[in-house]
């Protein structure tokens, strides 16, 4: 039996109910990614993208594919999920059990006119039009993407006219519910010119079972409009979380992507942006924190296909126990894409001996009058900085969460909405040891 | 208060130290002078408590106790403050958190109640005023970007926060300009008191016409050469250190020998 025969059975079984499974283009794209998948199969070590992390294990295990209604004796466990999640902020949520929307959770706020938050499936269904230029083809990304196409039918369908600003972030909640579910989502973020809004996903637990979390992200920005995309990545520490964000950028447009990745058993984050137009800027800011034996890899690449573009990359990585982090970043820099300014960062923390990271910096240039810099560091606590604290009467342990900390708050400073930012601080020092008692302290001091 | 004895110490195999005796009391200020490469921050560092130095031997005894076996926390809870010569930068870290951890860990210690942050802040902004540093030093990272006077003034500050019995000056005036060297050694003279000894290390004189000390010893080679009045430092400021080097060691001698 071949390893992708189940997805196969899979698509036959599924594949004419999907929404959008009558429009032949989708139907034509969604057979394609899966003949692909089916010849690729899952990454393993031997391509150089995922020489640190195999998916091969996911061939040796069952998913099964959840139905596209809840389970409404999970209703009000899921209510109360959405609930802490939500802290009261009233604005603009929408949430997806086993990635399919789920209305009756959801509080979608009152969105100014000109923008829109639907459920992807809904917009196949009725408009697909709408849709078409954006979704994607069977030839994006790995093979994991592949099988997402194949599969995908719902998540958030984004919509941004002209000029319209979103004040308030767009929350997007995904809970995986059915044990051992395969669930692919897709979103698809379509900025027109000028456009401006915040773009929140919440992947967040139910259970402690394992699943496997499939996101494909896809953002349009138009002429000038700026985008900010985060990512909190809390996923069941038995989960195998696998996402892919893509944007496309068009002239004097803004893209920033923070991807806080805090849970699962295996995260994988490809993200990519493309430079379609003059004085693109971009800001990739991530922070990722694994313990026990959890592993974590962001791949990004940053395509500077047209000139005056900025790029500003920065990774963070807290690794404890035998956890392990991957970056690599790739920044390429077309022939002629003059005046294209770059900076990459990833900088790693290792709290234990087994602890382990792996940091690849890519540069591909190819046009003169650019700058470009890059840098990757792998340490331990610093010595000279704990001898200080305690130095001051802090005792060794506190010093050390103090700077373990510290270094992780650098990251969080990128994140320029307050209550974005505290809403990672609270998920950080959640997971960090000494984690509570920092945070009675820092909200004291404000 | 202070009984340094024999301290030998060494850091990667090679010998720094090599066998200090001083003896500091309440209300008494030390100058210990001596050339680059003398041992001179290897002694505060080892009395603060670092650990990539290997104490090879001696004995340290502090308010009767055995302060080489105490932790570097401890050391600092019970009274001893050193002012580094490069204070850290700690990106992440608010001076704010960082002082109040500090000032409620010594507090806790001592019995006292901790501060809340109101208290705090009003505490600290006062002494944040008589040493010159605008309250927006607070809201920024430990040290981060702080030029060479405004460590220098953060080490005083924290230094008035915690109260220390004895207060260990490593090259304080190193990068300050006059009038900076003018405002630290006024926070340091304000802390003078008959309960509170202090050694103030330095490679020049100028630092002693503002903080004068009772008693000024000179190292060379990891040894106390000379131990006299602060008459001692005008004869360094004025002949260097050679003379000193060239002449045979001698333990600690009593103030009255050296005197010219």
């Amino acid at each position: 039996m071949s390893a992708a025969q189940p997805w196969t059975e899979a698509f036959r079984e599924r594949a004419p109910s999907l929404a959008g499974a009558a429009l032949p283009w989708l139907a034509e794209t969604r057979r394609r990614a899966l003949d692909r998948f089916v010849a690729e199969g899952w990454p393993s070590a031997r391509s150089d993208a995922w020489r640190h992390t195999s998916l091969l294990s996911l061939e040796q295990e069952n998913f099964v594919t959840p139905a596209a209604a809840a389970q409404p004796q999970a209703a009000e466990r899921l209510r109360a999920v959405v609930d802490a999640l939500r802290e009261g902020d009233a604005g603009h949520w929408s949430v997806f059990v086993d990635g399919s929307h789920a209305p009756a959770l959801s509080t979608p706020g009152r969105l100014p006119a000109g923008a829109e938050v639907a459920s992807l499936a809904r917009i196949l269904d009725e408009a697909p039009e709408r849709a078409e230029a954006h979704f994607g083809a069977a030839e994006d990304g790995y093979s994991p993407t592949a099988l997402n196409t194949a599969f995908a039918a719902d998540g958030a369908f984004v919509q941004l006219r002209r000029g319209v600003a979103v004040e308030e972030p767009i929350h997007l909640v995904f809970v995986g519910l059915t044990t051992q579910a395969a669930i692919h989502v897709r979103n698809l973020v379509v900025a027109e010119a000028g456009a401006q809004a915040t773009i929140v996903e919440h992947h967040v637990k139910v259970h402690d079972e394992p699943l496997l979390s499939n996101v494909v992200t896809r953002i349009d920005c138009a002429d000038d409009a700026r985008i900010t995309h985060l990512k909190f990545q809390q996923d069941s520490e038995r989960a195998v979380h696998l996402a892919r964000i893509e944007a496309r950028q068009a002239r004097g447009s803004m893209f920033a992507s923070h991807s806080l990745s805090f849970g699962a058993r295996l995260a994988r984050n490809d993200i990519v942006t493309r430079f379609d137009g003059t004085g693109c800027e971009t800001l990739l800011n991530g922070l990722y924190h694994v313990d026990g034996k959890r592993h974590v890899d962001h791949h990004t690449v940053i395509d500077h296909a047209e000139p005056h573009g900025t790029s500003r990359e920065f990774y963070r990585g807290i690794l404890d126990e035998a956890g392990r982090g991957v970056f690599a970043g790739r920044i390429v820099v077309a022939p002629g894409a003059l005046r294209t300014d770059a900076i990459q960062r990833t900088d790693n923390l290792l709290l234990s001996r087994q602890a382990e990271a792996d940091a690849r910096p890519e540069l591909e240039i190819y046009a003169d009058d650019v700058k470009c810099a890059h840098g990757a560091t792998v340490g331990r606590i610093d010595e000279s900085a704990l001898f200080y604290l305690r130095s001051r009467g802090i005792d060794e342990e506190r010093s050390r969460n103090l700077l373990t900390w510290a270094f992780a708050a650098e990251s969080l400073s990128r994140i320029g909405i307050a209550s974005l930012q505290r809403r990672a601080r609270s998920a950080l020092l959640g997971r960090l040891p000494g984690g509570a008692a920092l945070a009675r302290a820092l909200e004291e001091l404000g | 208060m202070l009984e340094i004895s024999q301290l030998k110490a060494s850091v990667d195999g090679k010998q720094i130290l090599r066998g200090i005796d001083l003896s500091v009391k309440a209300g008494e200020v030390h100058a210990i002078m001596g050339p680059n490469g003398s041992g001179k921050s290897t002694l505060s560092q080892v009395l603060a408590g670092r650990e990539s130095y290997t104490v090879d031997g001696g004995t340290v005894t502090w308010q009767g106790q055995d302060l080489l076996q105490m932790p570097i926390e401890e050391r600092a809870r019970s009274g001893i403050f050193l002012a580094f010569q490069y204070p850290v930068e700690i990106p992440g870290v608010s001076n704010a958190y960082f002082l109040k951890a500090a000032v409620n860990g010594v507090r806790r210690h001592r019995g006292l109640p901790e501060l809340d942050a109101m208290d705090f802040l009003a505490k600290v902004k006062g002494e944040m005023k008589a040493v010159g540093m605008k309250e927006e030093f607070l809201y920024r990272s430990v040290n981060e970007g702080f030029s060479g006077g405004e460590k220098k003034r953060n080490e005083v500050l924290q230094m008035s926060l915690l109260e220390p019995k004895l207060a260990i000056l490593d090259e304080t005036d190193s990068g300050l300009d006059i009038d900076a060297l003018r405002i630290v050694a006024d926070g340091i003279n304000r802390l003078r008191s008959p309960e509170r000894a202090m050694i103030v290390i330095t490679h020049y004189q100028r630092l002693l016409e503002y903080i004068v000390p009772d008693f000024v010893h000179v190292l060379a080679e990891g040894r106390i050469v000379r131990s006299g009045g602060r008459e001692l430092a005008l004869d360094l400021e004025e002949r260097g250190y050679g003379w000193i080097e060239r002449a045979p060691a001698k333990g600690a001698a009593p103030a009255a020998e050296s005197a010219r």
